[in-house]
């Protein structure tokens, strides 16, 4: 800080190297969990380990029924292969919300015209490339088995006359049909994609050509983002996750998903530039950028917790019946089956983060980020769990080799897919306007 | 306060001139009470040496003082004072008192900080302040020396004070 800095821009310069090794680590990983997938959906398909679940659903069956507000109460025929697909579903949504989440970071800080940020940005806009890979994903779950997952999908549940016939749910349906539904989720991927890579190419240039052009170019990109992104994190949480409970709706959903969805995503981009720093990469991010981006992770660990807490606070004071079955469910439906992840979720994602990360020292130490990063990753794959599985699967859910085989293939795909975006540009966006600032970032 | 306290008050005209002198005057082990800028200099708190600002663990305790204080109050009136059937809750309606008790922690520790923060700075209503030099606020930066905390000279002070590049030393007596 004292004197004046001697910065060119051709020292900041660094090359993430994907390493034949990492590659061969990762590829070990996700072959792990493809193994732990098919030994977990043979167990499935045999029946193991589902007798006692499956008496627990005929034990809770004249009080369970009630306590149900998702699809399985309503619909006889359940399939074992329904869990693989509540399974791809979950890590599906999960894992476009960090990716997606990504794109949202680098927009706010564009749009708030940043310069702390601008020494590490471009590791959470690696990210969005795994939306490639989550958006097909989603698209063709949802058209093949969206009636797995979907209570209004169920066949004639819309249809007058039909044994089936539900008419709350047709009273929803100029919303939730087949075509509307798949229109809204290809036009959001369409349009978080398209406005992503015509960033990324900015900002690409931007470190070949120099300039401030880029930058206002992209301070444009990301202030549509953002108008795109405040109506289609509300409306994927409504469609993707609420709509499978259909009969019950919370006006505080948007919020709720999209916190989650965000927090997510702050843990990964911290957990990244960690890592990447103890290979040696990102050497010009200090504890000073970790602060900031450890009390992102708090303030809006705290968020979730408003947001989580908020909404049951009104169904609990409320007192509506259709509305307090959602946590009912949760609580004590299924035999208790998902009230020991429903307590996790709120320990793993507000009382850990909340403790540990209290103090500036925590902020600035590596372990203590890295350890609450961790927790925060698997509380919130819990908090998705709550809101997906209870709704598709009622008492058959659980935790088995299906779901840790699941999020193992989706974890290590995404490491692969954002190593590799990583390898395409320098790891410091070295001709940024503000990257003077971020060098020398000091709180 | 009878006592008269001693002070060596050093102008600079640069802040990174200030800030570099900072340090040779630290190390040649005089001990500096304050310096006063027109503006932040990052670092200077650093160099200077001052302890971290306990602020935080006052913060902490007047939030615990604050959530007592307020979950105790919703307490007694909710339960023995005056019990009333709200929407056929308990009494001890627990989530219903989340947010108030959480606004009463943080109106706690938000007074509580503005108070100690005006109590160690000596900065309560009726207070004469303390001016070494009213060009701080303007385009200088001051350095200042207490007299009684320091074995050194005057005179030798004040030359290391020169040597660093203060345009001026002057003696402030309070």
């Amino acid at each position: 800080m004292a004197g004046h800095s001697h910065f060119s821009p051709a020292n900041v310069e660094e090359y993430f190297e994907f390493t034949a090794e990492g590659r061969k680590r990762i590829i070990y990983a996700f072959v792990a969990g493809v193994v732990a997938l098919l030994v977990g959906i043979y167990l499935l398909s045999r029946g193991e380990g589902h007798e006692v679940v499956q008496a627990a659903a005929e034990h809770g069956a004249e009080h369970g029924e009630h306590l149900s507000g998702g699809a399985v109460s309503h619909h006889g025929d359940y399939d074992w292969t329904n869990r693989i697909w509540a399974n791809v579903w979950l890590n599906g949504v999960y894992f476009t919300g960090i990716a997606v989440i990504g794109m949202f970071f680098v927009s706010i800080q564009y749009l708030a015209k940043a310069g702390w940020s601008s020494v590490l940005k471009r590791v959470p806009e690696a990210f969005p490339r795994f939306l490639m890979i989550t958006g097909p994903i989603l698209i063709l779950t949802f058209i093949l088995k969206g009636d797995v997952i979907f209570h209004w999908m169920h066949h004639g549940i819309t249809d007058k006359g039909s044994e089936h016939y539900d008419k709350i749910i047709a009273g929803k349906s100029g919303y939730l049909n087949f075509g509307f539904f798949l229109g809204r989720m290809v036009v959001f991927f369409v349009l978080w994609l398209l406005l992503w890579s015509w960033m990324r190419k900015k900002s690409i240039d931007e470190d070949l050509n120099g300039g401030t052009t880029n930058f206002y170019d992209m301070v444009k990109i990301a202030t549509g983002f953002i108008v795109v992104m405040g109506i289609s994190s509300s409306m994927s949480a409504w469609d993707w996750v609420m709509s499978i409970d259909t009969h019950w709706f919370s006006t505080m959903f948007g919020w709720y998903m999209f916190s989650s969805w965000h927090v997510t995503g702050l843990a990964t981009i911290t957990l990244t530039v960690l890592l990447l720093k103890d290979k040696g990469y990102m050497q010009y991010v200090n504890f000073n950028h970790l602060h900031d981006l450890g009390k992102f992770m708090f303030a809006f660990s705290i968020f979730w917790t408003y947001v989580w807490f908020e909404q049951f606070l009104l169904i609990y004071y409320a007192n509506f019946p259709e509305e307090t079955i959602y946590f009912l469910e949760r609580w004590e439906g299924h035999d208790k089956l998902y009230k020991a992840t429903e307590i996790l979720n709120v320990v793993f994602n507000f009382f850990f983060p909340f403790l540990v990360m209290m103090t500036r020292d925590a902020k600035r130490t590596a372990i203590f980020l890295k350890i609450c990063c961790c927790f925060i990753l698997v509380g919130h794959y819990l908090d998705f769990y709550q809101m997906i599985m209870p709704g598709v699967l009622g008492p058959h859910g659980g935790f088995g080799l299906v779901e840790f085989g699941m999020v193992t293939i989706f974890a290590s795909a995404f490491i692969y897919i954002v190593s590799s975006e990583l390898t395409k540009a320098s790891l410091v966006a070295k001709n940024h306007p503000f990257l003077e600032e971020a060098l020398h970032h000091d709180i | 306060m009878d006592s008269t306290e001693r002070y060596l008050v050093g102008v600079y005209d640069d802040d990174d001139e200030v800030l570099q002198a900072v340090t040779t005057v630290k190390k040649s082990g005089i001990k500096i009470e304050e310096v006063y800028t027109p503006f932040p200099i990052h670092g200077l708190d650093v160099a200077i040496g001052h302890p971290r600002t306990r602020i935080p663990i006052a913060a902490f305790l007047f939030g615990c003082l604050g959530l007592t204080c307020i979950f105790s109050l919703i307490n007694y009136t909710m339960v023995f004072d005056w019990p009333m059937i709200i929407g056929g809750k308990d009494f001890f309606a627990l989530p219903d008192w989340i947010p108030v008790s959480f606004e009463g922690t943080v109106l706690f520790t938000a007074f509580g900080m503005v108070g100690t923060f005006l109590v160690s700075n000596s900065l309560w209503p009726g207070k004469k302040p303390r001016t070494f030099d009213l060009r701080s606020t303007d385009d200088r930066f001051i350095l200042t020396v207490n007299m009684a905390n320091n074995k050194k000279s005057e005179s030798e002070i004040e030359s290391i004070l020169k040597a660093t590049g203060a345009i001026e030393v002057n003696v402030k007596q309070f």
